[in-house]
């Protein structure tokens, strides 16, 4: 699709919209539906487009194999880490009030904040993942 | 009421179109509008989160997962009735005749177990009265979040999301083992 310029202008105007709409599902997950799971998904298949007009060395430019290799398990370390942080601060595993932030009642409002960018980041990152080592690349 | 029936149909024939397509690639797409059409079921039954999964993830990025695969292998579905034509006779009308029973009888033993499940909406049943008040009345204070739905994923049962985080990731681990190239 690298040669129809209808698909590269039209990808390229919607890219940053669709990024900006999963910050969005992310942000506003304990409000409305949405949450990490979704905005890690909607995030990845941004990159997915990209690949997909663009080819996969152009898109490996944009997110390399390292970085999506250190993102892949650093949201899980985020998720975690919180409970860690839970247990330090007094509570048991991921008991979100008792991190040491007052009130509580913010506490465990920036706790589920802090596992859904925790699934956020490792989503995307293994959606991303899976879709580069699957996809046929030109060299074989 | 009439638009349910009609989206019931519309899942019926997308399924069946999805079975009998040889194309492959057509068939991944039919898949991604038969999750899409499941959305909006799921809205109308006012699962609006489970909605939203099903849109992004099973018409979304699974269709283009699965595309992802399709460029490593034959886009067209081989034809195996044609390779039997001398022996195909009375012993594969056996095995689909038993295929048929086996289906039709699973098929009869699923919609009897639905026969038991409350109505939908019933403000008696089981799912309403045991855990739901709790849920519906107190998760703001308890967990932190409007939306309960987000309380009960991220904080009633963190431990199952974290389980479920962590079976992605593994996932992904487990795709970089077996296809990444080394160089």
């Amino acid at each position: 699709m690298k040669d129809n310029i209808i698909v590269r202008t039209i990808s390229r105007i919607l890219i940053p919209f669709i990024q900006i709409y999963s910050l969005y599902v992310l942000a506003h997950g304990d409000l409305g539906p949405g949450g990490g799971f979704q905005g890690g998904v909607i995030i990845a298949s941004s990159i997915i487009l990209y690949v997909m007009v663009f080819g996969i060395e152009e898109g490996r430019k944009r997110v390399s194999e390292k970085t999506c290799d250190l993102l892949n398990p650093s949201g899980v370390l985020i998720y975690a880490g919180v409970g860690v942080a839970a247990l330090l601060g007094g509570g048991v595993y991921l008991e979100y009030a008792a991190l040491p932030i007052e009130p509580a009642h913010l506490a465990s409002h920036l706790g589920i904040y802090g596992i859904e960018i925790g699934v956020f980041i490792t989503v995307s990152a293994v959606m991303m993942t899976i879709f580069f080592e699957t996809a046929r690349h030109g060299d074989d | 009421m009439i638009i349910d029936l009609i989206l019931l149909l519309f899942l019926v024939v997308s399924a069946l179109a999805a079975v009998l397509m040889k194309d492959l690639l057509s068939t991944t797409v039919i898949l991604g509008a038969y999750s899409l059409i499941m959305a909006i079921v799921w809205t109308r039954l006012n699962a609006v989160d489970v909605a939203f999964t099903e849109a992004s993830v099973g018409a979304g990025i699974t269709t283009m997962l699965i595309i992802a695969a399709l460029s490593r292998t034959k886009r067209m579905e081989e034809d195996q009735r044609s390779e039997g034509i001398g022996r195909n006779s009375r012993r594969s009308e056996f095995r689909n005749f038993l295929l048929f029973i086996v289906a039709f009888v699973t098929c009869g033993i699923l919609v009897y177990g639905t026969m038991d499940m409350p109505d939908y909406g019933d403000k008696n049943a089981p799912a309403q009265t045991h855990v739901a008040p709790r849920y519906i009345e107190k998760s703001y204070e308890e967990a932190g979040a409007i939306n309960f739905v987000t309380a009960i994923l991220a904080n009633y049962r963190g431990y199952d999301t974290l389980g479920e985080t962590t079976v992605i990731f593994t996932a992904g681990i487990s795709v970089i083992l077996l296809l990444r190239r080394k160089r």
